[in-house]
């Protein structure tokens, strides 16, 4: 009989923590499988933040290091410097990317440091319970939100993959999903790849993976799948933001 | 070795090289330019090492995280107000266990403040700092050989308690020249801490975290590191003492102002007073007991600082009642001279009746 799933080897046999439904699961267990079917196991040191992710290490089983809010570009900047055959991942939240650790990510990713960048856009803060992110949609309730997001007050929607992009260093950046089979599919190719460019010294590369949080929108797991390919793909545009695959390598 | 004429802040640059410092990860703040400086041109060519100029002091000092975990002797510098911008990490580093010297070339304060010479950040460096029950071990060298000597031994300290050593300079030792003489050479190999996450090659995977929801878990890990802090107290505490043995007044001054008393107190010698000085070189852990030991023979104190008195608390705690303590400080990085001093020296020993 054909095997068609195993238990990756680098996922720990814990329970998971999160809410039912919650994309963090899906994301760390392909991130798992990556990390087999690329043998980086032994390798490889993950950078979980604060953040409903904070007990990454708990499902993780490679070297896993802690950080300050914000500050996992820069975590990993220092490892990846100090001992460059180190397989570096941060994992981060809209929160901590996109808000408290832009700066952090932004020079991380214009440095073209050669390091993966797992972005997990829920459009809330998942784990101090439901206040706008900065990827909180127009018109969104949450709990610093309640009457929806106003962008005259609030502002917009930000877009890190569109930003990062252009940036040199940046060699590669696609914005996934995992909230059907297909996009799951897509979302461990986009994830391999970026750990590829890691190992082939290619620059700063990210995913960012659009991740339903049924518990803060409110919605039941089903619900809030569709409500990523409805409401929130429009604002987020899956696709490659930048590949230099095909370009020649800088050195 | 030869000595050589350097300023303060590119001999911590040379003495960290030999110290086997790996990786420096800064942003610019005057008065400790030199240093950065000095790392981009002379760390950044060495086979293996790490130069990185930072976005900022809260991306430097996490850096320096980074490359703490993996074992590499690490350093960060700064002046006051980055230092402010640094204590979340250095809370971090220090709940984690990771060792890592931080150098602050402080200056006068609050707020953007003046880039002359201050000694205003003794409390944020004593006390711990950023969040948390935590301490770092505190070295205030009050010339440039010592600055170089003391960060060797910043970078031995680290690693042997697995803890983040400031060490608190100023603008003045920072950039006055002097000769110095570089004891060591730097390590042929790199040293690498042992324990350090590298990756699980051999041996189960591995967690560096601070965060848990069982709060005594978390008091065992704060008991653990004050039982360290305990050792630390017993073995490290240095201090030097100058003219003590017959002296009726004694002066304590750490750093640069402990240069100036020095100064002072060749002046009122002169003139026949009997005073000495006590210098702590760490100000955490402070030397109480030579405190304690001092007034056993004296019964006067006059603390100095370029500040409003931080620690001044220090020594009053240290003295427990006995005794009498005078202060006398200049804040705002107005650096007083000897001869202004040796004034308040000699009022105070009139005053005292000691003559
Ligand atoms: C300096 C600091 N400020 C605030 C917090 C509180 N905090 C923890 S996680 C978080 C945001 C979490 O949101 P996100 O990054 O989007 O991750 P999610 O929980 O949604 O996965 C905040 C504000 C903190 N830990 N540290
Ligand atoms: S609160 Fe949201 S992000 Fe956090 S575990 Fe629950 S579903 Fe996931």
């Amino acid at each position: 009989m054909k095997k068609v799933y195993a238990h990756p080897k680098s996922l720990k046999r814990a329970v998971f923590h999160y809410c039912p439904g919650c994309g963090h699961s899906i994301a760390h267990r392909l991130i798992c499988e990556v990390i087999d079917e690329m043998g980086l196991q032994d390798k490889t040191v993950g950078i979980p933040p604060p953040g409903c992710s904070v007990f990454a290490y708990h499902y993780f089983d490679v070297d896993m290091a802690e950080c300050a809010h914000g500050r996992g570009a820069a975590v990993a900047t220092g490892i990846k410097r100090a001992c460059p055959d180190i397989v570096v991942f941060t994992y981060q939240g809209d929160g901590d990317l996109a808000a408290i650790g832009t700066a952090e990510t932004i020079h991380a990713a214009n440095r073209g440091e050669n390091t993966t960048t797992v972005f997990i856009n829920n459009a809330v803060y998942g784990m101090t319970g439901g206040q706008m992110a900065p990827t909180t949609l127009r018109g969104m309730k949450t709990t610093t939100t309640p009457y929806g997001r106003d962008h005259v007050i609030e502002g917009h929607p930000i877009k890190m993959s569109e930003m990062l992009a252009p940036l040199e260093g940046v060699a590669y950046i696609e914005r996934v999903a995992v909230n059907s089979p297909a996009n799951i599919r897509k979302a461990k190719k986009a994830i391999t790849k970026a750990f590829q460019m890691q190992l082939d010294k290619r620059g700063f590369s990210m995913v960012e993976i659009l991740s339903p949080c049924p518990t803060n929108w409110k919605m039941t797991p089903i619900q809030a799948w569709k409500w990523v390919d409805d409401e929130m793909s429009k604002i987020f545009p899956l696709g490659v933001y930048k590949d230099v695959t095909e370009q020649k390598s800088a050195d | 070795m030869p000595k050589v004429l350097m300023d303060g802040n590119s001999a911590i640059g040379e003495a960290a090289i030999r110290a086997g410092c790996q990786c420096y990860f800064g942003y610019p703040i005057t008065p400790q330019n030199e240093l950065i400086e000095y790392m981009a041109t002379h760390l950044s060519r060495r086979k293996g090492c790490v130069f990185v100029q930072a976005e900022s002091e809260l991306a430097a000092i996490n850096m320096v995280y980074g490359a703490s975990v993996v074992g590499a002797r690490a350093m960060t510098s700064s002046s006051s107000p980055g230092i402010s911008l640094k204590q979340e990490g250095i809370s971090y580093l220090a709940a984690c266990e990771l060792p890592a010297v931080i150098v602050n070339m402080s200056r006068g304060g609050p707020g953007l403040g003046s880039i002359a010479a201050a000694q205003s950040d003794y409390f944020q460096a004593t006390r711990g700092g950023g969040h948390g029950d935590y301490r770092t071990i505190v070295l205030a060298p009050s010339s440039v050989q010592e600055l170089a000597d003391l960060t060797i031994r910043a970078f031995d300290l680290a690693d042997k308690y697995k803890i983040p050593v400031i060490i608190l300079g100023d603008g003045v030792l920072g950039q006055m020249m002097e000769p110095v003489e570089f004891k060591q050479e730097a390590p042929a190999v790199l040293p690498v801490r042992e324990g350090s996450l590298r990756g699980a090659k051999g041996r189960p995977s591995k967690i560096i975290k601070t965060f848990t929801s069982n709060p005594a878990e978390l008091e065992e890990i704060n008991w653990s590191l004050f039982r360290r802090y305990g050792l630390i107290k017993k073995q490290e505490t240095t201090f030097e003492t100058f003219m003590i043995d017959d002296a009726k007044l004694v002066v304590v001054a750490f750093g640069i102002a402990a240069r100036i008393a020095k100064g002072a107190i060749r002046n009122v010698r002169a003139e026949g007073l009997k005073v000495g000085l006590l210098r702590p070189i760490t100000l955490w852990p402070f030397p109480d007991e030579a405190v304690k030991e001092v007034v056993k023979n004296v019964n006067h104190f006059l603390v100095f600082e370029m500040n409003m008195g931080q620690m001044l608390e220090d020594v009053q705690l240290s003295l427990e009642g006995k005794g009498e303590v005078s202060f006398y400080g200049r804040p705002g990085g107005v650096i007083p001279t000897p001869s202004e001093v040796s004034r308040v020296i000699s009022r105070l020993y009139y005053q005292k009746g000691l003559k």
